[in-house]
């Protein structure tokens, strides 16, 4: 009953940040004039005369709370407007982008979550030694990287230096035809994937290819978090009683330190990595505008700079909703890989 | 005059404790290579940032913060004598922006850390201190804005406010402070009940007595330890703003926007595909050593002030 509870306390605060954090979009936009808002539905010169039709329609002239109320009704209905970057319904090119989006998250968070284990627990085994010294380095270096330079520099040598080695956006022409083609049945629209289901191992590779810098962008940042937090709860979990008592029943260094040691040291990893996911979204928006990859993270950072206020507000409720979930999942995990916390 | 009686017999560290404590941080700070990295890197920037106006003589002296061009050739030249980090595209020298980008990136990292540091401790502290519906209320607001990753609340305040660094910094303040009022918060809900705050009290000293003098020095170290690991994290979210095109316009003395004005040309034509090297490289590598002493200081704090580590 406890934790039936739980759940639905926590549900019920993502209703409150949803609409908390959609008001607040809301109140800050009455800072432009409705013309301005207006002209960002304008694609035509002439159109220009429609000015003011285009604010009745909308409402941009109403008082904030009833545009607010106008909107808050249409999505309730399912309705998230137009949007105007990409000139299709919202919740349209939702679908669209979500696939090359999620792609993109499979691939990077087992590299991320493993490569980020790995480091951190042989950081701490060796306290103070060179291999130490080296990964907190590296770690540094890595939470100090400007992605997006980061991400330019991989293409001047990976796509400029090595003749297009690993190229940005999606597919190549040729394989992007194919995939288009009526050969080519797509199932996920994740390319990686249908390509293995259609068994055509050219086009998989053509997608792995264009994937890789995205991936190693995106996965540089994350991995020094990952990194640094096993390290710290590896060096907690080590200076436990347990460990100095299987050491003293002759329980080899090895098998401690693996059965014992990182066991443990992973639980704060695991309430880290449904933050992960919520900041994969964050990079993903970085990440697609270097590589011109067109998924969610590519279109929300064009509406961003055009204004087009419908689509910010699906990702902003997306995110919220991403974030929430994942941290429950994270929560309920929780309790179950460790008996001494009690949800409630 | 009892004040300045008190101070004198302060000074003898060794009998008071919080001074003690600290002396025996700052000897660690110092002793660290890795907190003299950090803090050599800041004093560069801080000492390329006082002398910008002499390293980078600025043309026109009312907007020093544009960046000087010569015609509006698009295709970038390599580093001259009269260019030594080569002009980017539109011929906007590179050694001019990335010495006044300096100025600017101190001053989103210094505004946008100081306000949430002050926003931040007093709802915390309010927060904290008061408990109750004010606590609730405030709490309410931190889960609204901690349940969102920060670059897409900033991107979309920025979105609503307009494109401009101003309307960036504005962003980061609005998302930034409610970690700092949670850590306030917690640190004042530990102290709030120990024996030293409930003998203030006692002995009649007022709200903001307590708080200011007894609870918050107690509660600070955590929150400025978070503020130092900050700056270099705003400065990182601000350039990434700008590379997003929601920052200044072109031509401003801004790393990030330096590295956006750049994208085109990070591969140069066939045959010579690091021909522009330098148009991204370089503003690229200004933000990472920048953003890159911060956090080394930062770590360092942290390692020193925690009484769980420092110990050992």
């Amino acid at each position: 009953m406890n934790f039936l509870n739980y759940i639905v306390r926590r549900i019920l605060l993502l209703v409150v940040v949803l609409i908390g954090v959609t008001l607040i979009i809301f109140v800050l936009l009455t800072l432009f004039s409705p013309e301005q808002r207006a002209s960002a539905f304008i694609r035509d010169i002439k159109q220009l005369s429609d000015l003011n039709s285009i604010i009745k329609t909308y409402g941009l002239d109403r008082p904030v709370y009833m545009q607010y109320f106008m909107w808050l009704r249409q999505v309730l209905k399912g309705n998230f407007g137009w949007s105007t970057t990409v000139s299709r319904p919202v919740l349209d090119a939702f679908k669209f982008f979500l696939p090359h989006t999620i792609e993109l998250a499979l691939f990077s968070a087992p590299l991320i979550i493993l490569v980020g284990i790995w480091l951190g627990s042989i950081s701490a085994v060796h306290r103070d030694k060179p291999v130490d010294h080296f990964t907190r380095f590296l770690a540094i270096i890595g939470w100090s990287l400007p992605t997006f330079w980061f991400g330019l520099i991989l293409l001047m040598v990976f796509y400029g230096y090595f003749k297009g080695l690993f190229p940005p956006e999606i597919l190549s022409y040729k394989a992007q035809a194919f995939v288009d083609s009526a050969d080519f049945t797509r199932y996920t629209r994740m390319n990686t994937i249908d390509a293995l289901i259609n068994g055509e191992l050219w086009i998989f590779v053509d997608a792995l290819r264009h994937l890789v810098l995205p991936v190693v962008t995106l996965a540089v940042i994350q991995i020094a978090l990952i990194m640094r937090i096993m390290r710290s709860s590896m060096l907690e979990a080590m200076g436990k009683g347990y460990i100095l008592t299987a050491l003293a029943k002759g329980a080899s260094p090895r098998t401690v330190i693996r059965r014992h040691a990182r066991r443990n040291a992973l639980i704060p990893v695991i309430t880290v990595s449904g933050w992960l996911f919520a900041q994969l979204m964050a990079g993903v928006v970085i990440t697609e505008t270097i590589f011109n990859r067109k998924g969610l993270g590519w279109w929300w950072a064009r509406a961003a700079t055009q204004l087009d206020i419908p689509a910010v507000l699906m990702a902003v409720l997306f995110n919220g909703i991403l974030f929430v979930i994942t941290n429950l999942i994270v929560d309920i995990l929780y309790a179950y890989i460790d008996p001494r916390v009690r949800l409630g | 005059m009892f004040f300045l009686k008190k101070r004198w017999i302060v000074l003898d560290i060794e009998q008071h404790p919080r001074l003690k404590e600290f002396k025996f941080s700052f000897d660690k700070i110092l002793k660290n290579p890795l907190s003299i990295t950090g803090l050599s890197l800041i004093f560069i920037f801080f000492m390329l940032a006082v002398f910008a106006p002499v390293i980078a003589p600025p043309q026109n002296r009312a907007e020093p913060f544009r960046i000087p061009h010569e015609g509006y050739s698009v295709i970038p030249k390599p580093p001259s004598p009269g260019h030594p980090f080569g002009t980017t595209t539109k011929q906007y020298d590179i050694f001019y922006g990335v010495v006044w980008g300096t100025r600017t990136s101190f001053r989103i990292g210094f505004m946008v850390v100081g306000s949430i540091l002050v926003i931040g401790v007093v709802a915390g502290s309010i927060s904290g201190y008061f408990g109750g519906i004010v606590d609730e209320v405030v709490m309410r607001v931190v889960d609204i804005f901690m349940s969102l990753p920060l670059l897409i609340l900033a991107m979309a305040i920025v979105t609503a406010l307009g494109r401009s660094l101003d309307n960036i910094m504005k962003a980061l303040i609005v998302v930034g402070w409610p970690i700092y009022a949670r850590t306030v918060r917690s640190s004042i809900l530990t102290i709030r009940e120990e024996d030293f705050v409930k003998a203030a009290r006692a002995l009649g000293a007022g709200t903001l007595r307590v708080i200011f003098k007894h609870i918050l020095p107690n509660a600070i170290y955590p929150v400025l330890i978070l503020a130092s690991l900050d700056v270099g994290a705003m400065v990182l979210t601000a350039a990434a703003l700008s590379f997003l095109g929601l920052g200044a316009q072109e031509g401003y003395a801004d790393w990030g926007q330096m590295v956006s004005l750049a994208r085109n040309y990070i591969v140069g034509p066939p045959g010579q595909p690091l021909l522009y090297w330098y148009v991204v490289t370089i503003p690229g590598l200004f933000i990472l050593f920048f953003v890159l002493g911060w956090n080394l200081l930062g770590d360092a704090l942290r390692d020193s002030f925690d009484p769980k580590l420092r110990r050992k």
